[in-house]
Parts: structure tokens; sequence; C-alpha cells
């Protein structure tokens, strides 16, 4: 076998490999390497995956030579190969900006257990977008969840302990919600593949342990991706973990979710049953319209600019279920280009508010008076960033946005358009408070701030950049989404 | 409990027998219930009964808070290596067939590897965690 026939379990294996053997070493600069190692090779594997399967359709790799549906099966298509470019690449531009980021903020001692940590989530997050098999789904589902409450611990904070456990707790009751919903469904079909489980459930539908099933997964699944109401895990978890964890959870672990959340209910439980039968796009569309209105809402009266930032990602994830809940392949398309567009937009977002952390240690507002004249490099990628999260054209917020637009309109939903853009004005409102703060207020004292070193801005800015870059060209992940898009609603040529 | 001879004496005659019936479940999961996590776990109720009887500080001269933390990276180390190896003898990931001339005996091979990775790291996390609720409230 050639090596590009491993590339579904390189995937995985590389960083689970890496993780265990940080711990081991001790040394900070080593451990960073292979954490850095690790992060490259898993988005160039990601990469050479998705032109693979955008050539020549899904990849199916059997674990351990069992054929499925009976053995463990990987398959990526092209929605979890999109899935894995996008944590992939956010893994690559935090791994980078972590070696200075996390020296300053995370016990000397501890480094190399964070990178441990760090490997272990990711490899976690991209086994459960790689694997074709539902409790393979869970197995990564609880390594990641593991190492991210680990990760959040780390912060500087106390109060980064107590957000951590609340966050277990929350976390816990979720997975234990989708674990019963996996055990359901194999007591009705004795079967765990996806692609098996997706044949078997139309001749089954009508038996109420599927319903069951369907309910506990979804109460189960939203709680991770932090859907109004069964957010409040989010807000604090993200104010008070390292600043690298905030950048690398707030654009992967999320949107994982998310991915999550379609695969069970397009392609297993099918576009069919879940919008037909059980009726979640209206449902979905209630929740997503209140996530985005009254998170966006308070956000705008945040202080702590960690957890207004927090709390916009609620909103964010409020847009990716609304495309959902369209039930369109416009919809759908542009829910999965705001999976990566929120990515790169929070992602540079959380690593400008790091460099702040970095050079004055606090993200409170009023700290922030007058960094734009000291800071500038940083407080530009902050309003880049920000000008992306609002949906200015030229950058990849506009473009999601405009899809779910098209999506809304194409519904005959008007109103829903008009709330997208009013949402979109309170985003200006909330990214203005700090804009403001940073370049129209004298810094309190004289005291000298140096802008942050150039190991950070240089990830911050890359990601800045990718932003304006995929904003102004958008076409090839434009494509990319609508044939994703296609393959969940199961139209696909 | 320092003084009661019959359970420092008990204590140190169970041990051995305690760390055997954790090989015996090991190398008998192929039959019987049982396997790696089985084990670990027995493996490390025999030195849990030792701290309870001769003190935290005796176990760990013996079986140093480094080493267990190591055992727990090496088991997961030995498990995706088995992996890797068989990937690199042309199978596909865990597919222990290749391990050996025949399939029957590359499985065998195979799930004891695994199995084995299991048993150190379940030994290094239990006994890593152990460590830390028993020491707690003393300097490190």
């Amino acid at each position: 076998m050639r090596i590009v026939d491993h590339l579904p379990i390189l995937q995985v294996v590389v960083p689970l490999v890496l993780a265990p053997l940080c711990a081991l070493v001790r040394s900070r600069r080593l451990a960073w390497g292979l954490a850095a190692a690790g992060s490259v090779s898993s988005l160039v594997v990601s990469l050479r995956l998705l032109s693979a399967v955008m050539a020549s359709g899904p990849i199916s790799y059997a674990i351990g030579d069992w054929a499925p549906p009976f053995g463990i099966e990987y398959r990526i298509d092209v929605v979890n190969a999109w899935v894995l470019v996008v944590v992939s690449t956010i893994a690559a531009a935090v791994a980078f900006y972590a070696r200075v980021s996390v020296q300053a903020e995370v016990g000397d001692r501890r480094i190399p257990l964070f990178y441990a940590a760090y490997l272990l989530c990711l490899s976690g997050l991209l086994g459960i977008a790689a694997t074709g098999d539902v409790f393979n789904v869970f197995v990564f589902l609880e390594i990641s969840s593991l190492s991210a409450y680990a990760l959040i611990s780390l912060g500087r904070d106390r109060r980064a302990l107590t957000s951590a456990f609340r966050y277990l707790i929350m976390g816990s009751v979720g997975a234990t919600f989708i674990v019963i919903g996996i055990g359901l469904l194999y007591a009705t079909t004795g079967t765990l593949n996806m692609e098996d489980l997706s044949e078997i459930l139309p001749q089954v539908w009508d038996a109420r342990t599927v319903k069951v099933a369907y309910g506990f997964l979804a109460v189960g699944l939203c709680l991770k991706l932090a859907l109004f109401p069964l957010h409040l895990w989010l807000p604090n978890a993200y104010a008070f973990a390292p600043s690298a964890v905030t950048a690398f959870m707030a654009a992967t672990a999320t949107k994982v979710a998310v991915y999550m959340l379609l695969r069970f209910f397009l392609t297993i439980f099918g576009a069919a049953f879940s919008f037909g039968v059980m009726g979640l796009d209206r449902l979905l569309l209630l929740l997503a319209l209140t996530a985005i209105f009254s998170m966006s809402l308070v956000a705008i009266f945040q202080a702590n600019v960690k957890r207004l930032l927090a709390y916009s990602s609620v909103a964010q994830i409020g847009y990716m279920i609304l495309g959902l809940s369209f039930a369109s392949v416009t919809g759908l398309t542009a829910t999965l280009l705001h999976l990566f567009n929120h990515a790169l937009m929070k992602g540079a977002l959380f690593m400008a508010l790091g460099c702040v952390v970095y050079r004055i240690g606090s993200v409170h507002i009023d700290a922030m008076a007058g960094l734009g004249r000291r800071m500038p490099l940083t407080m530009a990628a902050f309003v880049a960033g920000g000008l992306s999260l609002v949906g200015v054209p030229l950058t990849v917020g506009f473009v999601s946005k405009w899809y779910l637009i098209l999506g809304a309109l194409e519904r005959g939903w008007w109103p829903v358009a008009v709330l997208v853009l009013i949402t979109s004005v309170m985003a200006l409102v909330y990214v203005w408070r700090v804009v403001e703060v940073a370049y129209f207020k004298p810094p309190p004292d004289d005291e000298p701030i140096a802008e942050a070193p150039a190991s950070l801005l240089v990830p911050t800015w890359a990601l800045v950049a990718l932003n304006v870059y995929l904003g102004i060209d958008a076409g090839r992940t434009i494509g990319v989404a609508e044939q994703a898009a296609r393959t969940l609603m199961g139209t696909a040529p | 409990m320092r003084e009661e001879l019959v359970l420092r004496v008990g204590a140190k005659v169970l041990a051995p027998f305690i760390v055997a019936f954790a090989l015996y479940v090991h190398f008998h999961g192929d039959y019987s219930p049982g396997g790696g996590f089985q084990a670990g776990v027995i493996l490390v109720a025999a030195f849990v009964l030792l701290v309870l009887v001769y003190g935290l500080e005796a176990v760990q001269q013996v079986l140093p808070p480094r080493f267990v933390q190591a055992c727990a990276a090496v088991g997961v180390l030995l498990y995706a290596g088995t992996g890797i190896v068989t990937m690199l003898l042309g199978a596909n990931y865990l597919g222990y067939n290749v391990l050996a001339h025949d399939p029957e005996h590359g499985q065998h091979y195979g799930i004891l590897l695994v199995e084995a990775g299991v048993l150190i790291t379940v030994f290094g996390v239990m006994a890593t965690i152990f460590y830390h609720l028993a020491g707690r409230g003393r300097s490190e």
C-alpha cells in the first residue's frame, strides 16, 4: 500500500503519537516543536485529502483490515474533508502562535503537558471528523473534551478552574446524552456504521426508540455546540482559558460539534426524516434566531473583551444553525461556509486579544484605552477581524452572510433576512466599542507599551490575510461548500 | 498502621499474588473476560494496598511519581506504535495479520501488544491519580 492510502488514519494518528512524546520529553522547546510538527502535518494531510476527495469521490479506510460495516471505517467525503481542513488550518496557526503566548501564560513545568493535551485535543477533533463509525465519534469526542477541560483549566486566572469544572459537568451531560442516543440506535438497528445506519433507519422511522434516540442526540449535540439556551458553559470557559486555547477552541471545538449535528441529522437520519418527520427545521429556526439576537445584545454590554467575543461566538453559532434550518442547499452552503469563515475571524480576533494580554495582561475594555497607537499592528488585526465578523464586503464574513440572506429569500422568509442584517449592525456596535476605546481614548498613563512580538503577530496576520483573501477570491471555498451541502442533502450528482 | 504486624505481613504476602492475578487477567483476556484495562486496575490495587499499609513515601521509593506518569505516555505509544508497525509492514492501521508468519498468530500478538499498551497506560493514570489524592495537603 502507498502512503497516500493511509492518509485518513495518519490524520488522526500523527498527533496521537506525538502527544505522549510531548508528555515524555519534559523540554519546553522540544514539546512545542512536536506540537507544531503535528499540526502542520495534519494540515498537509487534510489538504491532500480534500483535493483527493474533490477529484475522485469518497475514500474509505478499514481499520485493522476489518471490512465495514463490521469493522471501524474511516470515511472521508467532501463534508468531513472540509471540516478537517478547517480544524487543521486553525491548529497550524495556533501552534506557531502558542510558543510565546503559552510561555507567558502557563507555568513552566506544565508546558510540555500543555502541548500533550493540545495534541490530544487536536487528534480528538480530527478523529470525530474523520470517522465513519458512530461509537468512534463518541470516543474521539471524549478525547477532545477531556483534553479541552484540562487546557482551559490552565488559565492564569483562578476562575479558569471553576469555568473548566462547569464545562466538564455540562460537557459530560452532553456526551452522556449522545452516547445514550447512539446506544438506542444500536439497539434498534444493530449497527454502528454511519452508512449502514443511514440505509437501515428509513425502515424503522416509526419506532419510538428511534425518535427518542433522535431527541437525546439533539440535546447532547446542541449542548456540545453551545446552541442557545445550552450555551452557559461557553462564555466563562473562553474568557478564562489561556489565549492560545481560546483561539483554538473558539475556532474548532464548536465547529466540529456543528459538523456532528449535520452528520447525525442529515447523513444518518436523513434530511427527509429530520425535516419531514421530526420538524427539526422549525425548532432550530426559533432557537437560532433567539441565539443570534439575544447573544448579540448581551455581547454589547460586556466589559471583558474576551467574554464579549465569547457571547458573539454563541450568536455566530446561531447563524450556522440558521443556515441548517432553511433545509435547503443554499442554507447548508451558508452553514458550511460560516463554519470555516467564523473559525478564521474568531481565530484572528482571539489571537489579537492574546497579543494584548501578552503586553498589558488584561482584556478589560478600559485597560485597552489608547492601544491603537501603542500596538498598531495588533489593533489593526483586531479591526480587520471585527470587520469580517460584521460582514463587510471583501471579507469572508460577507460571503457567508450573503449566502444566509440568499437562503432566507429563497424560502421567502424576508423577515429573517432583515434580522440577519439588523444583527450585523449589532455586531458592528460591539466591535465599535472596542475600536472606540482603543483609537479615540487617550492612554491611561505614559508608560510605554511595545508592539507584540513578531512570533505572535505573524500567525495572527496570517489568519487576517486569509480572512481578506478568501473574502475576495471566494470561488473555491464556495465550490467546496456547495458540493458538501449537496452531499449532505443527498442531492449530489 | 505501621505497627500492625498482621496487616504488614498480610499486605506483603498478598501484593505479589495481586500482581500475578493482574497478569493472568491480561494474558487470559483472549479466552475469558478481562484484558488490559481490568489488568491495569488490578495491578494498581496491589500498590494501593501497599500505600495503605506502608505509607506513601515507602511506595514512592519503589514506584516514583515520574515513573508512573511516564507509564501513562508509554502505553499510548505502544498502542499507537503497534498500529504504525502494521502499516509499515503493509497492512492497514492495526491490521494484525502481518505481525507473524500466519494471520492467526498475528492477530494474537497484535491484541496482546495493544492490550499491554492499555495495561501500562491504565496503570500509569490510575497510579498518578491515586498519588495525587493520597498526597493532598503535603508539599510536592
